[in-house]
């Protein structure tokens, strides 16, 4: 299992390790306590009127799960689904939920002197509203994906 | 002592003798002098008095006790039961409630040590107790008597013989064995009376054998009993020496009784094989008219008591994984049965389907037997209420009168939970605004009590509840009005809307037509909640009515929450079920016989008008339906209404078992849920009473 490999760190830092993940040319970044598994793309049943960045929902081992393009979400173009798609599955808020992302890349430890908060602005778009700092690592940037944001529903002011 | 371990079964049992009490305070209120409830509500008062001391809750413990004195003087007719006592019993047990309520939610029971309550108990208890002395004398005179009648050896204790027991006494005779019953009476201050009567027990067992007591032995283990218990011994010994072994043990206060003398009238009657039940009882009648009346009483009381059911206590949580467990083997079912219908070619294919077959039969009955443990009798929600409309009647200061049918209808667990509120919202709502007062119920020319029904009852996959009352109806020209004021809707659209459709606008968030707010209901909270709770439990309401005649509120549940049978069906390469339950048939309709009515599609089939409606537009499937002669309508309905959904292609039947989306997705009100196919495949669930 592509996860397992994640599982014999060290549980005190756990708080500062984070998965990377490809978008496009960006590096994203998502704290590890969320998340629950890493699945290949599958077959993905629409969701009729739901909402639009939602793909749909797929099976994993008898749970039903809603899964989210964070390309969607976060306003980028559409998905393109390659052999790298990865479905990222993470429990928030005691909920499961997917997320495609284009490639999962590796784990990263950042110490805390590493993470730099960002002031999110006032009607920010979705791509900042999520983001809440960006971490720094061997002087490439990552920014780190709340996912309380990402999952929840913007504040419609 | 750590007691803590058995708070769950504390908190079950309080609310049990709590429910029990109430409602046999509303038999009381009705029938003051009926002896079955005063005994049956000095009993439960009782048990509730020990275990809340048992449990070391002081204040509830001492609530119980004052009010166990003023049922202990009542039963011992040294008081009446006036309507004043009734409610400040009431007042008790919703105090007594409080603190069970506090005990469930903080561990404690709280501060409040209701003074003012006990205080009325103990005024009461004084005064009446002056009041009656005149008429207590007599009594006591009469209990007197009855006590010498006790002390008389010839005293006949009555006892009735099952079968077997009459069996025994028979072949006892025949073996020339002694039968004799025997009242014994224990001292009133005896605290363990349970284990009393053990010792008596043990003490006859060397000297004879015990083939009955009443009350049964395990009543008296448990200590279901008063002060005396009668035993049918059978012994080699004189009556003498039994008596003296039964007076052996401490605190027993007498053992009277004698030798059985019926017992060849018992012996006879076994023989006769014909005797039916009803003429034993008759013979025992006779046999012992000597009794006193009052033992009689006694005696048909204990008869009465209901057969405790055998069952367990099993957690909710227990049951849904069970649930669970079965649904995944429902999921593992189907995933064979589609693997096997892939490969029909191979030589065991036979074998492999029968065996299919077989489990699809197993996992279709363990699912029913499931189901069923789940199921609850609606009577654990519906039986609070004849208690709050009384206060309510009292409160309103109206007359009414609540009847109630099917409260054995029985309803999964998860529902019966969540249903209690809304009944309660509508049966308030017929109170409060349905009932009319009296003096236009008089003009009316309506009984002056009011009648609010409630019934239960299954109709096929759904059970119905109905609250119904011969109230004033709804207004529906007052909806309007108000509906307009409010600016719900406009006046032209009030002007196009039904009756019906006006009426449906009570359900909509804040709306109530109370003019003035009671305590009661009307503050606009009411129907809308009632609404959203029971389509959240996907089922349904509605509402019926005539003014000035009265209103019913129709509450239409599902049967089964988890598991459900469903007709598949293919919108382009897309998979939906919908659900047995509201599908009435399937049809083929060539498309020529589609007709037009104000610009939306219908069809006529057997003399009904059935509006169509096309899934893959509701649903925004893409791509194209596909081209052919005929459409393939599914015709499904709610209440009275139909519809037709047209859809590709159908799939077949199949056994699903709906899952959540979860809560991060938004449905739209037409998906209720999802499903796992046997491929492993999601497919979503159509909720066809959204389209109708």
């Amino acid at each position: 299992m592509e996860d397992n490999k994640f599982l014999l760190e060290d549980k005190e830092s756990i708080d500062l390790q984070y998965i990377v993940i490809g978008i496009g040319n960006e590096q994203y970044g998502i704290n590890i306590k969320y998340i629950d598994n890493i699945v290949r793309m599958q077959k993905i049943t629409r969701v009729p009127m739901a909402q639009e960045y939602f793909k749909g929902v797929i099976n994993l081992r008898g749970e039903i799960i809603p899964v989210m393009s964070i390309r969607r979400k976060l306003e980028l173009d559409d998905d393109v689904i390659t052999n790298k798609t990865r479905i990222i599955i993470a429990k928030v808020d005691n909920a499961s939920i997917g997320f495609v992302v284009d490639e999962v890349k590796e784990v990263v430890t950042l110490d805390a002197n590493s993470i730099e908060r960002v002031a999110t602005a006032e009607a920010a778009s979705e791509i900042t509203h999520c983001i809440t700092s960006i971490g720094k690592k061997n002087g490439e940037l990552i920014s780190l994906l709340d996912l309380n944001l990402v999952a929840g529903e913007k504040e419609v002011s | 002592m750590d007691v803590s371990q058995y708070l769950e079964i504390f908190i079950d049992e309080s609310k049990e003798h709590l429910q029990s009490l109430n409602e046999e305070l509303l038999v009381l209120e009705k029938e003051p002098e009926n002896k079955d409830t005063i005994n049956e509500i000095f009993r439960a008062a009782h048990s509730l008095k020990g275990m809340a001391g048992t449990m070391g809750y002081k204040r509830m413990q001492n609530l119980t006790h004052n009010m166990e004195n003023v049922f202990s003087e009542i039963r011992n007719d040294k008081m009446k039961v006036t309507a004043n006592l009734v409610d400040i019993l009431f007042q008790c047990l919703d105090a007594l409630e409080t603190y069970v309520t506090n005990i469930q939610t903080e561990g404690a029971e709280g501060e409040e040590d209701n003074e003012r309550i006990i205080e009325q108990l103990n005024e009461f208890l004084n005064s009446q107790s002056g009041a009656q002395a005149a008429t207590e004398k007599p009594v006591e005179e009469a209990k007197e008597t009855k006590e010498e009648a006790n002390t008389e050896e010839a005293v006949k204790v009555e006892m009735k013989f099952a079968d077997f027991e009459k069996h025994a006494i028979a072949e006892a005779v025949a073996k020339g064995m002694k039968v004799y019953t025997v009242k014994v009476i224990v001292d009133p201050n005896c605290i363990l009376k349970a284990a009393r009567a053990f010792l008596v027990f043990k003490a006859i067992e060397p000297i004879g054998e015990i083939i009955k007591s009443t009350p049964s032995a395990q009543d008296i283990e448990d200590e279901r009993f008063d002060f005396d218990f009668d035993l049918c011994i059978i012994s080699n010994e004189s009556y003498d020496k039994v008596k003296k072994a039964i007076l052996s043990v401490s605190e027993i206060k007498d053992a009277v009784g004698g030798e059985f003398k019926e017992a060849e009238v018992v012996k006879e009657e076994t023989v006769e094989a014909n005797t039916t039940s009803v003429e034993v009882k008759k013979e025992t009648k006779e046999t012992s008219v000597s009794t006193e009346p009052a033992k009689k009483g006694n005696a048909t009381q204990k008869q009465g008591k209901p057969v405790v059911n055998r069952s367990v206590r099993v957690d909710i949580e227990k049951l849904d994984v069970l649930m669970n467990l079965v649904s995944e083997l429902i999921i593992a079912k189907n995933g064979l049965v589609s693997a096997g219908s892939a490969d029909n070619t191979s030589k065991n294919s036979q074998s492999f389907n029968e065996q299919i077959e077989y489990l699809e039969r197993v996992t279709t009955n363990l699912h029913e037997s499931v189901m069923k443990v789940r199921m609850t009798p609606i009577e654990s929600v519906v039986n609070k209420f004849p208690r709050m409309i009384r206060d309510l009647s009292k409160k309103l200061g109206k007359q009414m009168e609540l009847y109630m049918t099917g409260e054995d209808t029985e309803l999964d667990r998860t529902v019966i939970d969540e249903i209690g509120d809304p009944l309660m919202h509508l049966l308030r709502n017929s109170a409060d605004h349905g009932l009319e007062t009296a003096q236009i119920r008089a003009e009316r020319g309506k009984p002056e009590v009011g009648s609010i029904f409630l019934d239960a009852y299954q109709d096929g996959n759904n059970v119905v509840i109905e609250v119904r009352d011969d109230g004033n109806g709804i207004d529906v020209q007052k909806v309007k009005n108000k509906a307009i004021e409010k600016g719900t809707i406009t006046a032209e659209q009030a002007e196009a809307m039904t009756d019906k459709e006006i009426v449906d606008l009570l359900f909509k968030p804040s709306f109530s037509t109370a003019e003035k707010i009671s305590d009661v209901s009307g503050r606009g909270v009411g129907l809308d909640v009632v609404k959203s709770k029971i389509e959240a439990l996907g089922g349904d309401v509605e509402v019926k009515t005539v003014y000035g005649e009265g209103s019913t509120f129709i509450i239409r549940l599902p049967l089964t929450l988890a598991i459900i049978q469903a007709l598949m069906i293919e919108l382009g390469d897309e998979k939906y079920a919908i659900s047995l339950g509201s599908i009435q048939t399937i049809e083929d309709i060539p498309k020529s016989e589609v007709k037009y009515v104000h610009a939306k599609e219908v069809i006529h089939l057997r003399d009904n008008v059935i509006p169509l409606i096309r899934l893959r537009d509701v649903l925004y499937v893409t791509g194209e339906a596909p081209e052919e002669e005929t459409l393939t309508v599914v015709i499904v309905k709610k209440g009275d209404k139909q519809a037709g959904l047209v859809v590709d292609k159908l799939i077949g039947q199949m056994e699903i078992v709906i899952k959540s989306l979860g809560k991060y997705i938004k449905l739209n009100k037409i998906i209720s849920g999802a499903t796992i196919l046997g491929d492993g495949e999601v497919a979503l669930i159509i909720d066809a009473n959204t389209l109708v």
